[in-house]
């Protein structure tokens, strides 16, 4: 399978990454020769393999719907770049 | 309804759980809190932080995907879908792309006595978003947003339909059904107007004949059914004239503006959804064993079909069991007061009529009503015995809501009693017939309805109290003898 310079900068796009020409054409040198290595695995029999859904052989990690003390209102937004009133304050959206 | 295009629509339908914790941390689920005060690092998405899944989430989406009629997946897990919205702290939703919790499932709707199996094609578990405030009177027109994540990770089941539903009233009536169902089952609060329970309806128009299917919108977030009616009429009448004028429906996802009554696109240049659902490595796979779907199913109380057969099979027609059965409340109220008094017929009438009739009057829900299935029974069980007669046990049911007194406690202070005497009742009949020689004379002269005027006058020298058989009788022999 090989990465087109198109579906790099359209991968960037959906990340919000803004690539320069020099840099598009660099990811999509990388990420063909990082498919490439991974290709290897298509050379492995998987007859009769499981497909794989996490790599730790855990299941069924649950907690009881109990009530948790949250954090406040100021530490909840001590962070953010910029609040109102409570809230998050977001730039244009749309 | 059009002539010429047939609609074919499918909804997904976003409910809340009724839980207590949100889906992935322990902040509590309560609606209406002071912004961002329900909220915690797993939450909000900060670095570094573990999300654990909330048992009773998955016991809840066990139910209704047993109440569905769906298959219960003996592995499940979860995924992330990705897009940037702010009211998403982690940039990503977790959410359930291949391995859904419940697949398939139907649920039995009627519309015009004509019933149907609306497909279901898949439940799954996700969360929540938070809550966005604009500056502006719009999305589109606001320069700032401001954002409340208290909702975000309330768990959220998806109830995807199948393109089933071929009119209007099909899907209004698959929407009515799914929230009575998940009202029965008490997973969801079932809050309309909190958000409880949201729709996407998926529309589509192809012309009448065709099995083709025709490029569909997306009409997301309608939170009432009255909406959903308002804007699938407004938006398949949209298509019909793009489509007659020899335009294209554009694949889109679009909102509906209550106010103004219609939908709008929202397009824009990264419409092209691409979510790249991935596994998601913070939370491991379930492994559903059949004991535990089994006891769930255990849990599940009558449904609202079965409830309503059962009504029927007790002598109810069809209609007022359908009123029954409607909410929960009702149906719960009903069964009460039919353990205490077994009349069913009698009952029913007493519930839909008077009952029903003056908790609308005051704008009350079963729920609150000052009168209780015991005492409604008390009263139904004063006038089958006799003790008093059909229209004192009225007004003593005003008084029960006004005063939350007991039937029989009115009826003895207010010396209610039924008069069953005989000759109390005749020397009352002698009266009234000397005092209406008119009446008296018409019903001598055929006019039957004569006797009616005198049975009322009876009824009122008794106050109302006499046995309104009784006064019939004995006025027609006292009549007969002149
Ligand atoms: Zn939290």
């Amino acid at each position: 399978m090989k990465i087109s310079k198109e579906q790099v900068e359209h991968v960037a796009m959906l990340a919000r990454l803004e690539l320069t020409e020099a840099e598009q054409e660099i990811y999509t040198e990388q990420l063909n020769s990082i498919l490439d290595y991974a290709a290897l695995l298509d050379k492995l029999d998987t007859q009769g393999v499981e497909p794989m859904a996490h790599a730790l052989p855990l299941k069924n990690v649950f907690r009881d719907d109990v009530v948790q003390p949250s954090i406040s209102q100021a530490r909840a937004l001590a962070n953010a770049p910029d609040a109102e009133e409570g809230f998050f304050k977001v730039p244009k959206i749309v | 309804m059009l002539d010429d295009f047939e609609m074919v629509a499918g909804v997904e339908v976003h409910t809340e759980l009724w839980t207590k914790t949100k889906i992935f941390c322990g902040c509590t689920t309560e609606f209406g809190g002071e912004q961002n005060t329900h909220v915690c690092p797993v939450c909000l998405g900060l670095p570094g932080v573990l999300p654990v899944l909330n048992r009773q989430v998955v016991e809840y989406a066990i139910k209704t995907g047993l109440a569905l009629n769906s298959e219960i997946a003996e592995f499940s897990k979860f995924d992330r879908k990705n897009y940037y919205y702010p009211d998403l702290p982690k940039n990503f939703q977790t959410s359930q792309y291949d391995l859904p919790i419940c697949i398939g499932g139907h649920v039995e709707i009627e519309v015009d006595g004509v019933k149907k199996k609306v497909g279901i094609t898949r439940a799954h578990m996700e969360e929540d978003a938070g809550k966005l405030v604009h500056s502006g009177a719009t999305i589109s027109t606001s320069d700032t947003s401001f954002v409340d994540y208290n909702r975000t990770g309330v768990p959220l089941l998806e109830i995807v339909s199948e393109p089933d539903l071929r009119s209007i009233d099909e899907t209004v009536a698959y929407l009515e059904k799914l929230v009575q169902i998940l009202e029965y089952i008490e997973v969801s609060d079932c809050k309309m107007e909190q958000g409880s329970v949201r729709f996407d309806i998926n529309v589509s128009l192809r012309p009448i004949g065709s099995d083709k299917l025709g490029t569909r919108t997306e009409t997301k977030n309608l939170n009432s059914f009255s909406s959903v009616r308002r804007c699938l009429e407004y938006e398949i009448e949209r298509q019909a004239e793009v489509l007659r004028e020899g335009g294209k429906v554009s694949q889109e996802t679009r909102t509906w503006d209550e106010a103004k009554g219609i939908t709008l696109s929202l397009r824009s240049k990264e419409e092209a959804h691409d979510y790249r659902y991935f596994p998601e490595p913070d939370l491991v796979p379930m492994l559903i064993d059949r004991e535990w779907v089994e006891r769930v199913r255990q849990t599940l109380p009558e449904l609202p079909d079965a409830r309503r057969l059962r009504l029927m099979g007790l002598g109810l027609s069809d209609y007022d069991a359908g009123v029954i059965i409607n909410s929960k409340a009702l149906a719960e109220f009903f069964d009460a007061a039919l353990a205490q008094f077994n009349d069913a017929k009698t009952l029913v009438n007493w519930v839909t009529g008077d009952f029903l009739g003056t908790l609308k009057a005051k704008g009350l829900p079963v729920q609150l009503s000052p009168v209780n299935p015991e005492g409604l029974a008390e009263l139904l069980n004063l006038v089958a015995k006799g003790t008093i007669n059909g229209k004192i046990a009225k007004s003593v049911l005003e008084e029960m809501f006004a005063t939350g007194k007991g039937a029989a406690q009115i009826v003895q202070d207010k010396g209610l009693v039924q008069i069953s005497d005989e000759g109390a009742i005749a020397a009352i009949v002698t009266q009234v017939i000397e005092a209406n020689p008119q009446s008296v004379a018409d019903f001598k002269a055929g006019k039957e309805r004569a006797i009616g005027f005198l049975v009322g006058q009876v009824m009122k020298a008794s106050k109302g109290k006499a046995n309104p058989g009784l006064v019939n009788k004995l006025l027609q022999e006292q009549l007969a003898q002149l």
